[in-house]
Formats: C-alpha cells, structure tokens, sequence
C-alpha cells in the first residue's frame, strides 16, 4: 500500500477535501464554532442540528473511482451534494482541479458545472417534457450551443450509452434501466472532467443493476473520467471501486481499496459489512501469493498478479504444481500453491473466528 | 360506571349543549346586555374605510396631467390616474378583441378619429363570420383531444350560431379572453414568488384564504370605485377573483418537481432563470395548466355577477330575462352559458392533460397542418360569408353574423314546458313552498335569531375545540368577533341560517347517494363524471331552474344551494370510500363481514375524515350560493352585499360584509378541515 500512494502523491488531485463539516440546523455554524473540534451526533442532536458530515478529508486522483459507500443517513449522499455544491457545506475546504469551490461565485460556479462536472442522480431527474435526445442536449443549450450542434453530440451520447433507435421517445416511455442511460448520456454530454454518480442504480431491478454496471464498467474504460461514485451496496462498490470510502453517522470510517477493506478492516463497523464478503471475489491474487523462493518448481499454467482469484482458482487447484504469477512486465513475482487458495476458499469462516477476538 | 370526561368526545358535546341552553335560556334580550349582543364597535369601520379609500382616490400624491381638451396642466391624484389609465387599457383590449369576433369601429377610431369614420364609411373591422370561429374550435378540439371533443364543439358552437347567441356570446368570450389571460399571468408571477421565497408565501396563504371564500358580489363594490363601470370594471373584478386558484395550483405544482429534477438542472449548469423557465415550469405543466383551467371556470362563473357592474354579454341578457320573469329566454341563454364553461373546462383540461408531440422529423405540412386547416377555414368562411351575402340579400346574412334574437329560438318551447309544470303541479309546488317556509325555515330562523351572542360563541367555539383543538377555538373566536362587533350579527346569523340547513339536507343526501354509488365502481365513475359535469356550471345558473319552479322565494334560494352544495358532498364520499385499500375489503370479507357491516365498521370510518372536507366544500358551495340568492330577495348579508352596490359610498360597507361572509365559511374551514387532516393522520390515510 505505502508504495501506492508514495506514486500518486506527484499527481495532482482532482478532488481534495478538508475537513468538510456539513451540520444541518438553524444554528449549524454557532453550534459547530463551540464545539472546538469534537463534533458527535448526540450531543448535536440536543442542540437541534443533525450531523451530515463530520470531518471528511480526502483526496480523489485524476483517472480514480472513489466509492463512497454506507448506509441511509450515513451521509454519504450529503457529501456528494457538497462536493457539487449542491449544498453548501458548514466548514471546511473543497479543492476542485486546485481551485477553491467553496469561495466561487454563482457565475463561477455554473461555469464549472457546464465544463467540469456531469452527475447522474438516483431518480434520473430527466425532463418529463423533453425527448432523450433533448434531454441529453439540454445541458449542452444551456450552455448557449445551437440546437443543430448539440443534437449532433446528443445523437452520439445516445449511441454510446446503446440507446440508438430510442432517440425521440420521452422519459415516459422508456424502462428504468433505459431512463438512467439518458440520464448517463446527459451527465457525459459536455465531456467533463469529473463525475459524480449518486446512487445510479439503486432504483433499478437487481438483473437491470448488474446490466448497467458492466455498462458502467465499459465506459469508464473508454472514458477515463475522475468518478465519485455513491452506493449503499457493498458489493457494488467491490465490483467497481478503485477505493472505497465507508462512512457511519458523517464519519469515514474507513477508506482504501477493496481487498484491504476486506483483508483488514479498521473497525468493528467495516468488520461487519466484509464478513460476508466470498473473498475470492474481491481479493487479487497479488493480496494472497507468497514470495518466490528459489527452490520452486512451478508448472505450466502462470496468473496475472491483477487476476481476482476466483476467475483462476479452478485453473490453480487442477495443478499438482505450485503456480507462477506474473506482473505486468511478464516477470514472476511470486507463487500461489493449490493449498492456498483452498484455505482461502473452504476454510476462510475459521479464520475469520480467530480474528475477531 | 366513571365517565372519563377527557377522552369522550359524545360526553364533552353533552355538557356543551347543556350550558348551551342554559345560557340561552339565560340570557334575555336587551339593548345594553353584552351577553345578548356585542356592541357595534366596528360600526365607524365602513367610513374609515371608504374615507380611505377617497383620500387615496383623490388627494394623495397630486401630479401635473396635460388635458388635451382644455389644452393646460391639471393637478390630479396619481392612484386615479392610474386606475383610470389600468380602465382604459382593459376597455381598449376588450374592445379590440370584441370587434376581432364581431367587427365594429371603435378601434380604428381610438388611432384615428370619429371624423376619420365619418369621411370613410368603408372603414369598419369586418367580423369574423361565425362559421371560422366554430370551425377552428373544432379543430382545437381534435387536435387537444380527439373526435369527441369535436363534435362537443361543433355542438355548442352550433347551437349558440342557430340560437341567436351569437353576439352576446362573444362579448361573454371577449370578457373572458382578456380576464383570463391577465389572471393567469399574475397568478402564475404570484405562485412563483411564492414559491421562491417562504416569507411570501406565508403572506400570501391567508389571503388567499380569504379570497377565495369572500363573494363574488363583494368584489364588485371596490372595483366600481376604483374602476369605475362597465365591461373594464367588470374584467378587472373577475380578475381578483380568478387568480388566488392559479397561485395555489403553481405553488403547489412547483413545490411537486422532484428534487432531483432541479439537481439535475443546476448540476447541468442552469442560471436561475434558465431553471425556471426550462426545467420547474415545464416539469410542472400539468399543475399549472390546471390553474389555467380553474381560471377560466372562475372567469365564467364571474360573468353573470359581472353584469351587476355593467358588463356585456350573456350574463347581462340573463338578468334581464330573469328580472322580467321570462324564463323560456332565461333557459335558453343559461344553456349557453353552460355550453361555453363545458367546451372551455374541457378545452382546457384537454391541453393540460396532453402530452408533448415530437415534431423535430416531420415535414413542414406535417407539422404546420393544424394551422394549415385553420387558415383554409379561414377563407372558407370568409367565402361562405361572401356568398352569404349574394344570397341573403334583403335579409340577415346568417352565414355571416346571426343577429342577436334572430335567429331559430327555442324560448317558446321551454316557457310552455314552464307553463305546463306549473298548471299540472301548481297546488303541490305551493303545499310544498308552503309547508317548507312555515314549518322549518321560519320556526328555524327565530331561532337562530333568539341566540345570545355569549351562547353562540360558547357553542362555536367549544365545537372548535373538542373536535379541533384549543387553537382552532382561538382562530375561530377571531372571526366570530369582527362579525360580532360589526353591526350585521343578525344578518349573519340569518345567513348561518340559510347555510346550515341547506349544508345538513345537502351533506346527508350527498353522503347517502355517494354511498350508494360507491358500492359499484360503475356507478361511482358515472356519478363523479356527473359532478364534473355539474361543477362546470357557473353557480347563477342554478337559480334558474329553481326560480321556474318555486318563484321567487327563500325556498328557491335554498334549494338551489342544496342542489349546488350537493355536488362536492357527493364527490368527496364517492372518493373518499372507493379509496379505503382493497386490502381491508379483502381483510374484512375473510373475517365473514356483510356489505352492511362492511360500510359501517370499516369503509365509512376510514372514509369519514375524507368525507368531512366534502361537507367543509358543502359550507363554501351553499355559503356561495345563498349570498347570491340575495339576487331572488333574501334578507341576508348578500342582500346588502347587493346594496352596497348602488351605493355610492358603500365600498365600506361591502368590503366588511365580504369579510363577515368569508369568515363565516373560514371558520367552519378551519374545524373541519383540522379535524379532518388530524383525523386522517391517526388513522394513517393521510
């Protein structure tokens, strides 16, 4: 992990919070002002306000897909809306491409949203009285583009997100899996640098979800947006994050990748959430192989470091041999035995008992 | 056995009737008994009013105005020049758009001059022939909804053409073209307002309140100050009536936009106002476009009083005939008036109810073809017209305008059928009329009339609070004392009078019909597309018939405010028990219940809350129509309402009658509706 974050630290952020502070109540500012620091829902809750955020700090790079992941009321959502400014945070710093979002006017503000930011929102928030196309069109007209441009652009967004032939239905003729699409195309329309997808799929059926999210698999490939991305299922958020943020009552609880949320959760809370997590599904064979020693024989089949075990455990256990992983530059980097993964595999409820005590 | 006085509600009315009577019998009339009645102290309220009123009219803020006529300055009031420059502003526009339907010369004669006429008799505005106007209604009809609506407007306007009510039709419509217009603008500016800012809407929810319950005479009084009379005064009257319903319907429809759709607008960078005019109004559409329609009802409902004040039209003729007693004509031009309301609800509901067309592939014919056909009716008729003219050449040119009354009339017809129900029915009309007044109506008056004040607050207000809370009593004791302290409590109380007996008759033949049909869902959708049908009516109209038959009495009055108040007792029951969740239907069948069992224990109670705001509606409606009953001769406060009228100093008095009025029904508003919502709350149906 050090050596992680040791590469990125040159790269400039994208997104960076400091201290984000988001209190609702009449009296939020006063309240937060005395409370010197030590911000808990409880004793907020008798001075009449409801913590939102308390103390998020973060960063997300170029290229990153940030997970922000907990349950109703977490508070995940509010970030969100403090990062696209759609509320105002109580206090703290928000950093978008270095600049200050926090201190830009209205004028500055609406720029940004026209040029940097795309967000899809859990309910999709299309125009019931605009096709897709002009759906999809519309924040590009907002912008002052002509109707002949943006519908140019708008025919291509609705081809990407495979919605071609649908192009002059409404919002009301389309399912909820084809809505969020419009709504996807929509946020991507004016190419922004940044995206912020609240919830996208929690309003659709469980096969129309895993749909959409080898769809949102695919375009992030060929897109290689910065992506915030908020979610209340766990397994969602292994499927797709880079890092996952867990937050509880305001708080990140914890924030990493998902093999070592998984691997080591930091609290109780995590705990919880990874206990009936298939680790095969999540962890890499990199977070599970020994290092190579010199004596090894290894047979013929070699896995990617990058592999998630369990698409190559049936290949490892028909093995009589110890198996190669390789890197990225086809060098071996360490050796996975058959025993492993089927410690990891059967045996992974009895180590997880000891590990709770 | 103890009685817990706290929880039971049967036991804490007891006690109330009980001290009710003991102050009743209590308190004896007298002069100076306080308990009897409150002294007038609002009695100077009226002067100080209309002193107001003229001082602002006439001596505030004085300016300079160059008067062509005497070719000098002159010093007048700026409020007058005002009100006198919103006057002719709205009389230029309806008579503009009056000669646009009938032709005339008023309007080139405001740019040029009567000598300008003189010299050039060819100068007139031709009218357009009746036959373009029907034709494009027709197409406005198919177009917004189909071959139903077309045929409907090929009905009405084909009767108003062949019937004669051509001309004061359209001066009805031209009244109502630029009412609606204006009350649509304001109201939508006033909703969005609200909408923006919480402090408005705060301000704005109480009068609207009280607007929406004053009667329509009690708009009148000021405009004829203000605007002087006629056809503009009468606009401008029906204007502050008809836009409180399009603030409500915009606020309401604005505050309904999920919030994810505004996200989704300042998220795609959207400034303020291209939030507003891109995303909340068009989201909101439906809403607001049914404010549209309440509007356009409202306007219509307003035509017939406006003719108090002078303005033309259908409503000025159905006075007439109503005062001479000439039914037949008096049926014939209130079936016009319901024909217009019908095909413009219906109009109107159409387009709000229509989704957006996708137009954007469609050639230019294609897309252009609902004007394409207007244009060819256009000259269509125009044609007809010209050839009218060849044919009808000593006569009326009937395919171009059908002069007022010359057409086919069917007045004859319905004054016989007139007279053969009074022939054949006179004696038990009158048994009836008779038996009514002397065993019920009079008996009941006195007494309301032998009430102490001290009992009727006592009894009002403990209602107030045992079904709605200590607030409510407070709110209503508000009301009841600016009635008390004004001088018009008798009338009031015979206005209460006339109100509760035709709310009860209205509320238990409503809730006994509406259960009825309830029990079948054929039935209760007939019997509320009957309500819609029967709303659209504008509320003069119901005297008409009632006058035919019981003259011009109190009965009619009353019955005629049954029958109205009838229609929300009717609809608010049909809803309220067809929307008890089939799951308890289901529940209560498999515990065995009877149809019987099944209403009494669990529909009518689960429905009752419902059902009470239907008779909330039921105290508006019959308030309504029992001050326009002042009309027929009642003694009420609408019959001064009416007074106030020719009055001239009488905006005063009429602007505190109104309030008493619309207190009146604010006060059973605020229990019912309490209660009501309270209700619907603990049983988890809100």
């Amino acid at each position: 992990m050090p050596s992680e974050s040791d590469s990125s630290a040159n790269e400039q952020a994208v997104i960076k919070c400091e201290s984000v502070y988001k209190i609702f109540g009449d009296n939020a500012h006063k309240v937060l002002e005395n409370s010197n620091g030590k911000v808990d829902a409880e004793s907020f809750k008798e001075a009449g306000c409801i913590v939102g955020v308390n103390n998020a700090s973060f960063e997300v790079r170029e290229g990153e897909l940030l997970i922000l992941m907990g349950l109703s009321g977490s508070g995940k959502s509010t970030l969100l809306r403090c990062i696209s400014r759609l509320t105002d945070p109580t206090a703290g710093k928000i950093y978008i491409e270095g600049q200050d979002l926090l201190a830009m006017n209205s004028k500055e503000l609406i720029e940004v949203r026209r040029s940097k930011m795309g967000m899809v929102f859990q309910s999709f928030g299309l125009l019931p009285h605009k096709t897709v196309l002009e759906n999809i069109a519309f924040p590009l007209q907002v912008k002052g583009q002509n109707t002949k441009e943006s519908i140019r652009r708008a025919v291509e967004m609705a081809e990407l997100v495979g919605l071609g032939g649908r192009e002059n239905y409404f919002p009301r003729e389309l399912s909820g899996g084809q809505q969020q699409r419009v709504g996807i195309a929509r946020s991507l329309a004016v190419e922004p640098d940044i995206w912020f997808l609240d919830e996208p799929f929690s309003a659709l059926d469980p096969l129309i979800r895993k749909e959409m999210q080898d769809e949102f698999i695919r375009l992030r490939k060929v897109l290689n947006k910065t992506i915030l991305f908020v979610t209340h299922d766990f397994d969602e958020a292994l499927r797709l994050a880079d890092r996952i943020a867990i937050m509880k009552e305001g708080v990140i609880e914890q924030l990493d990748t998902p093999a070592n949320i998984v691997l080591n959760p930091a609290t109780e809370y995590v705990r919880k959430f990874t206990e009936e997590v298939p680790r095969e599904k999540v962890l890499k064979v990199s977070s599970v192989m020994e290092p190579v020693s010199d004596s090894e024989q290894f047979g013929d089949l070699k896995v990617s470091k990058d592999a998630i075990v369990e698409t190559v455990a049936e290949a490892i256990l028909s093995q009589d041999k110890p198996v190669a992983v390789i890197g990225d530059n086809n060098e071996t980097v360490g050796t996975l035995h058959a025993s492993h993964v089927l410690n990891m595999l059967f045996g992974g409820k009895s180590g997880k008992g000891d590990e709770g005590d | 056995m103890k009685l817990d006085i706290r929880n039971s509600k049967p036991a804490q009315f007891a006690i109330l009737l009980v001290v009710f009577f003991i102050l009743c019998l209590a308190i004896g009339p007298g002069e100076s008994n306080y308990l009897w009645r409150l002294p007038p102290l609002f009695k100077e309220l009226p002067t100080v009013i209309n002193d107001s009123i003229q001082f602002v009219m006439y001596d505030w803020w004085p300016i300079q105005v160059y008067d062509p006529d005497i070719e000098d300055f002159e010093e007048k009031a700026l409020f007058s020049e005002i009100t006198r420059s919103i006057s002719s502003a709205f009389l230029f526009v309806i008579t503009l758009i009056r000669e646009i339907f009938l032709g005339g010369t008023k309007t080139i004669v405001a740019f040029t001059g009567w000598d300008f006429i003189d010299k050039n008799p060819w100068a007139e505005w031709p009218a357009l022939p009746w036959t373009v106007i029907a034709g494009w209604a027709i197409v406005l009809g198919y177009k917004l909804q189909g071959k139903g609506l077309a045929l409907l407007a090929a009905l009405s306007t084909g009767y108003i053409g062949i019937f004669g009510q051509w001309e004061p039709s359209m001066q009805t419509l031209s009244f109502v073209l630029i009412a609606a217009p204006v009350s649509v603008a304001f109201g939508l500016a006033l909703g969005i307002w609200g909408y923006k800012n919480h402090w408005v809407e705060a301000a704005l929810n109480p009068l609207l309140n009280i607007a929406q319950t004053m009667p329509h005479y009690s708009y009148l009084v000021p405009v004829i100050v203000l605007f002087g009379v006629g056809d503009q005064a009468a606009a401008i009257a029906t204007i502050f009536f008809a836009t409180p319903p399009m603030v409500r319907l915009t606020m309401l429809g604005l505050k309904n936009i999920s919030p994810d759709i505004v996200d989704a607008g300042m998220m795609n960078g959207c400034n303020r106002a291209q939030l507003l005019f891109r995303v909340q109004i068009p989201t909101a559409r439906r809403d607001i476009l049914i404010g549209v329609n309440q509007v356009v009802m409202q306007c219509l409902a307003m035509t017939v009083i406006a003719s108090f004040i002078g303005a033309q039209g259908l409503g000025s003729n159905l006075m007439i005939a109503l005062n001479s007693l000439k039914i037949g004509s008096g049926l014939e031009i209130g079936l016009c008036i319901v024909l217009i309301a019908v095909l413009l609800d219906k109009l109107s509901l159409a387009w709000a109810n229509k989704q957006t067309d996708y137009f954007a592939d469609l050639g230019f014919v294609k897309r252009h073809q609902y004007w394409l056909i207007c244009g060819a009716i256009l000259i269509a008729g125009i044609l007809f017209a010209y050839f009218g003219g060849l044919i009808f050449d000593e006569d009326f040119n009937y395919l171009y305008i059908v002069p007022h009354n010359k057409g086919i009339t069917t007045a004859p017809f319905w004054q016989a059928a007139v007279d053969w129900i009074w022939d054949t029915f006179f004696f038990m009309l009158k048994d009836f009329n008779e038996f009514l007044i002397v065993s019920i109506l009079v008996p009941m008056k006195e007494a309301y009339l032998a009430m102490p004040v001290a009992a009727t607050f006592l009894l009002v207000m403990g209602t107030a609070y045992i079904l709605a809370g200590i607030r409510s009593a407070l709110i209503v004791c508000g009301f009841l004392l600016f009635i008390a302290f004004s001088e018009y409590w008798d009338r009031a109380l015979i206005t209460a009078y006339m109100t509760t007996f035709s709310v009860i008759v209205a509320s238990v033949v409503g809730i006994t019909v509406g259960s009825l049909c309830a029990q079948n869902s054929t039935a209760s959708k007939v019997v509320l597309l009957l309500c819609d049908f029967f709303q659209t009516f504008p509320s003069f109209i119901y005297l008409i018939p009632v006058i035919m038959l019981f003259g011009i009495t109190d009965t009619s009055v009353i019955i005629a405010a049954v029958v109205y108040a009838l229609v929300p007792a009717i609809r608010y029951t049909v809803e309220g028990l067809r929307n008890v969740p089939a799951v308890l239907h289901d529940a209560g069948s498999m515990m065995g219940v009877s149809r019987f069992q099944r209403w009494i224990s669990i529909e009518l109670p689960l429905a009752f809350p419902h059902i009470m705001l239907g008779v909330n509606q039921t105290v508006v409606f019959a308030l309504f129509m029992v001050i326009i009953g002042a009309f027929i001769g009642t003694t009420d406060l609408g019959q001064l309402i009416l007074k106030a009228i020719s009055d001239p100093r009488g905006t005063g008095i009429g602007i505190i009658l109104g309030l008493c009025v619309a207190f009146i029904g604010l006060a059973a508003d605020q229990i019912l509706r309490t209660w009501a919502n309270e209700r619907k709350k603990a049983l988890g149906v809100a």
